[in-house]
């Protein structure tokens, strides 16, 4: 009885997930595809990740790190360097001789490889830094990834980072619409894509919370003393959790240069971790559903919905005082603002989107008694 | 060689001069919130965009400076009141959060107020006069802005340790709950480190800002870091800490910058390197070190653990 009450809620959210899923799929193929909301969605999808990476620390471990932009510099590099096709090389490596690197993988293998050299950056990093404590911790990450920008952009590296150039021409979500033999576009799949890459990731990201790992993590987040006394090895499990998390920001940041077509190190600031740190806590620390709802909402909001306040409107002969360029970031921080000091929980504080049904489940069953 | 490295060790005293006026403001707040007061950066570019605006208004200078400090005081004072007050009690992750949050708006205002565009900071007569000493060419303001900070420090010092709000603050940093039992009125003293703080970053702002004349939204950002780092080095909660680490950063950090000219004129290499590059990662490297080896800095106190 009790199993099948706590199943039902999980397979209301399966069904809406595909839903969302199928939606998005037919909403391709049927609108026009320079709408507003392709791009959203993609930048959603990519940003969901990384804020749910993020959270993954911050949320569940209990680990204050600002190193995330970071780790996504190396992942678009990453996948940058090994995607861009060889007969581009010598136009992209212009100064350096068309670079030392003259072969591409798939694209998936160089997201994969993405994950990875940014999980090994995570590993290095985490061995000085991941001893210290909170504010600390956060202001050393910060610091690394600076450190990481800066060896990036060196022109030392230029045959295989292409210095302070940006890196072009590598296959970016529009070349994954599958082409007839007439030159148009037969299906629509560049929304979707970024959607599956994003959703298996975040599908492995809460796996790993509703392990015996993530418990562990859990604990670590609520009493670092108790959690150890309980024989939790908290190095070995905040190592994990760095690691993961950076694995996937940097996956999330392979995709981040594939919605951009261009990856450039100097765009990678403090200033872009603000913003996902943001976002998690708009949508809640703790909760996976929230940051993803959350980027989507932001993503959204910055990019498409608040864009009218950037514009001089008239109602009537009235003209709307204080619309200009940038007005809209001002209201968006003051609604950040309102958040983080009335909302504190955000949007879904601890809550996923199963306890949410759940609950509601509950309160009808009431009812209907 | 000397006349080489000289321009560079100057140009790294004038900033770490400038590093040493923000940094004391993250030092104090530290010292008594145990918050990294991320917008503290953002209130040292404000305090350069206000400048602009009020220089471009036409009112007489010597009326421009004080009115600059001014408004940069109230504005720390509010953004102490708006942002961190309603969290006294929440965990110091929100604090901090909401200190990120700060930043991020005070960003974006000035993004709107300027419309993004560099703005040319106004020049001050004499201190932006250009003075030779030896072989090198540099402006007033780099002599001048060692011995100001020296005189702003003595003038804290003596505050901080003379005074009855010196006093307080001292209590509070050792223990915020307990000073409050004792008929502290904290909510004081905390609006007073911070008007101390946003007016030490004001007129480091002057300094800063008549070497490197132009000003965006977000100039403060590495400036505020680098102070933090700064304050860290020195040990976190301590005034002389902090300049003594300032003062170090700026001068490494010239030296990192012009490394490749002052390693050719040697005849080390032949060609540059581009070190310029990690002029600012040195800065973090530097963090990460002495995090991981003496995590309370050069005169930090030694802080133990509760559990």
């Amino acid at each position: 009885m009790n199993q099948k009450k706590s199943k039902k809620p999980m397979i209301i959210t399966l069904v809406l997930v595909a839903a969302i899923y199928i939606g998005v799929f037919i909403a391709e193929q049927t609108m026009p595809a320079t709408s507003m909301l392709f791009t959203v969605l993609k930048k959603g999808a990519t940003y969901a990740l990384v804020a749910v990476s993020m959270n993954l620390l911050n949320g569940f471990t209990g680990i204050f790190s600002l190193g995330q932009a970071g780790f996504m510099l190396v992942g678009a590099y990453v996948y940058g360097i090994f995607t861009i096709p060889v007969a581009q090389r010598a136009a992209v490596y212009q100064y350096f001789d068309g670079g030392v690197i003259q072969f591409t993988v798939p694209v998936i293998i160089a997201m994969i490889f993405a994950g990875l050299a940014a999980a090994f950056f995570a590993f290095l990093i985490g061995l000085p830094v991941l001893r210290l404590k909170s504010d600390y911790l956060a202001i050393a990450t910060l610091g690394f990834a600076e450190i990481i920008r800066a060896i990036f952009q060196w022109n030392g590296l230029g045959p295989v980072t292409n210095g302070s150039n940006m890196l072009r021409s590598f296959p970016s979500f529009n070349d994954f619409n599958i082409v007839g033999a007439d030159g148009k576009v037969a299906v629509y799949l560049s929304t979707l894509i970024p959607f599956i890459m994003s959703g298996v990731c975040i599908l492995l990201i809460v796996l790993l919370i509703n392990s015996s790992y993530g418990r562990a993590l859990k604990a670590i987040r609520d009493d670092e003393v108790a959690a150890e006394a309980m024989g939790i090895n908290l190095a070995h499990h905040k190592r994990l959790a760095f690691c993961v998390s950076s694995f996937f920001a940097g996956v999330g940041g392979a995709m981040l240069a594939m919605y951009q077509t261009t990856v450039q190190a100097k765009s990678f600031t403090s200033a872009m971790t603000y913003e996902i740190l943001l976002i998690v806590v708009i949508g809640g620390i703790g909760s996976v559903t929230g940051s993803v709802l959350s980027s989507f909402l932001f993503v959204a909001c910055s990019e498409w919905w608040l864009r009218f306040l950037d514009e001089q409107q008239m109602i009537g002969d009235f003209q709307v005082p204080l619309l200009r360029n940038g007005f809209r970031l001002v209201v968006f921080s003051v609604i950040i603002m309102i958040v983080v000091l009335f909302f504190r929980r955000g949007i879904m504080g601890d809550k996923e989107l199963p306890d949410l049904l759940s609950r509601r489940s509950k309160s009808k069953g009431r009812a209907v008694k | 060689m000397w006349d080489t490295i000289f321009p560079y060790l100057l140009s790294g005293v004038s900033v770490g001069g400038q590093y040493a006026l923000i940094a004391i403001g993250y030092t104090m707040v530290y010292g008594i919130l145990r918050l990294i007061n991320f917008a503290h950066g953002d209130v040292f570019m404000v305090a350069g965009i206000i400048m602009v605006y009020i220089a471009a208004s036409g009112l007489p200078l010597w009326l421009c400076i004080p009115l600059v400090l001014l408004i940069t005081v109230a504005v720390g004072f509010l953004i102490e009141r708006v942002a961190y007050k309603p969290l006294r009690s929440a965990p110091r992750m929100s604090v901090m959060i909401s200190a990120i949050g700060v930043s991020y708006t005070l960003q974006n205002l000035v993004l709107y107020i300027t419309g993004g565009l560099n703005k040319q900071y106004p020049k001050i007569p004499w201190i932006s006069e250009t003075v030779a000493i030896g072989a090198a060419k540099t402006k007033m303001v780099t002599i001048v802005t060692p011995f100001l900070v020296i005189a702003l420090v003595v003038a804290l010092v003596l505050l901080i340790n003379k005074t009855k709000i010196g006093m307080a603050m001292r209590a509070v940093s050792k223990d915020f709950e307990t000073s409050q039992l004792m008929g502290i009125k904290i909510n004081n003293v905390i609006s007073t480190t911070f008007i101390i703080g946003s007016f030490l970053a004001g007129v480091g702002s002057i300094l800063f800002f008549t070497n490197y004349p132009t000003v965006i939204q977000t100039s403060g950002a590495m400036p505020g870091l680098k102070a933090f780092v700064a304050a860290v080095f020195g040990g976190i909660g301590s005034i002389p800490g902090a300049v003594i680490g300032a003062f170090i950063i700026g001068i490494m950090e010239n030296i990192i910058k012009g490394l490749d000219v002052i390693l050719f004129k040697l005849g080390v290499i032949e060609a540059p390197l581009g070190l310029a590059t990690f002029s600012d990662a040195f800065s973090f490297a530097l963090l990460i070190i002495i995090l991981v080896v003496k995590p309370t800095g050069l005169f930090g106190e030694k802080v133990t653990d509760k559990v």
